[in-house]
């Protein structure tokens, strides 16, 4: 059981030639590319659903924000797709891997951060200190500010991973329990499967919810340097 | 001997008047659809295929053009034609893990 449990968490590989790139390419195409005016229904829905999604995350930007538009769209469909495939049995979740959150952190957050300073300097090294401050206070409260700004792309890669990898484990080990009070005590084996169920339907929703809460973090920290 | 002997279906095949006989006789190998290789010519046909990069990407975008145009790219396309692909990529990956999930079969003393 201890060894089980995090199977499915390593790097997959098929008769030991490494898969994992296929496995991360692989929710492109679900969505293919629309080529005419109006298109076949999966088109369609990915569309309108693409258009809601970004006429309400971009209408706080200015219009220097609005050209990450499609960087944020593609980063919410990569995100939501990747999560609700690794709901699907078996399935290999590629943002359970800190190393793959990193580096989706990483550069977004660097180049909102780069961004800011670069065409805005006095206003984002004005973050450092927040407004109306008393005066002793202000070297301590500027080495505060730094950490928390340092400390923003770590956060959103170990949000994104431990809430997936908490998911999937939690489900691993009620389903486990599960099929194993089946023989010892049917009623307690009911209500735990009636726990899965309702752990399913929450890890649906958090998978959403992790890609719109990466993705609407990251144009907060836009908004701010734009 | 051999050339004999191709000469000789060569000129039946091109002078004879048999109904039988069908236009994807007389194409070569080479440009043949798979249904209408004979099963004598299937191993020259396979070693004959494109297996040049551009060859296979061209092989894995015709396969998914043809399973995209046939089941998504529709008038009044269902649920099926996704639910087929993720039923596949579950299969995938079922075989992919089944190593140590083989050890996971119900029985009494494990």
């Amino acid at each position: 059981m201890n060894e089980n449990l995090f199977t499915s968490f390593i790097t997959p590989t098929m008769v030991g030639i490494p898969i994992v790139l296929l496995i991360i390419m692989f929710p492109s195409i679900l969505f293919p590319s629309p080529s005419r005016l109006i298109d076949n229904r999966l088109v369609s829905i990915q569309q309108w659903l693409v258009r809601l999604t970004s006429k309400q995350m971009l209408s706080i930007h200015s219009h220097k924000g609005q050209t990450w538009a499609l960087m944020l769209m593609s980063l919410i469909l990569f995100i939501g797709s990747t999560n609700l495939l690794g709901l699907l049995p078996h399935s290999f979740t590629p943002t359970t891997q800190l190393s793959m959150n990193l580096g989706m952190a990483i550069p977004l957050w660097a180049g909102t951060v780069a961004t800011g300073f670069r065409y805005k300097t006095k206003a984002s090294l004005a973050h450092f200190l927040p407004q109306g401050t008393p005066f002793p206070l202000i070297p301590m409260l500027v080495i505060i500010e730094t950490i928390s700004l340092f400390i923003q792309p770590v956060a959103l890669a170990v949000r994104l991973t431990a809430n997936i990898t908490a998911g999937h484990l939690l489900i691993h080990l009620i389903g486990g329990a599960t099929l194993t009070l089946t023989s010892i005590s049917t009623i307690t084996a009911f209500i735990t499967f009636t726990v899965l169920v309702l752990l399913t339907i929450l890890e649906f929703a958090v998978a959403l919810i992790q890609a719109y809460v990466f993705t609407l973090l990251v144009s907060l920290y836009l908004h701010d340097n734009t | 001997m051999k050339t004999k002997l191709a000469c000789k279906n060569v000129y039946l095949l091109n002078f004879s008047r048999n109904s039988t006989d069908r236009v994807t006789d007389k194409v070569p190998v080479k440009e043949k659809k798979l249904m209408d290789v004979k099963l004598g010519e299937l191993p020259s046909w396979i070693l004959m295929r494109d297996f040049t990069p551009k060859g296979i990407a061209g092989a894995f975008q015709r396969g998914y053009y043809r399973y995209y145009n046939k089941y998504v790219n529709v008038k009044r396309g269902g649920v099926a034609g996704i639910s087929m692909v993720l039923a596949a990529y579950v299969l995938f990956n079922y075989c992919r893990c089944y190593k140590e999930l083989k050890h996971e079969r119900l029985r009494k003393y494990h």
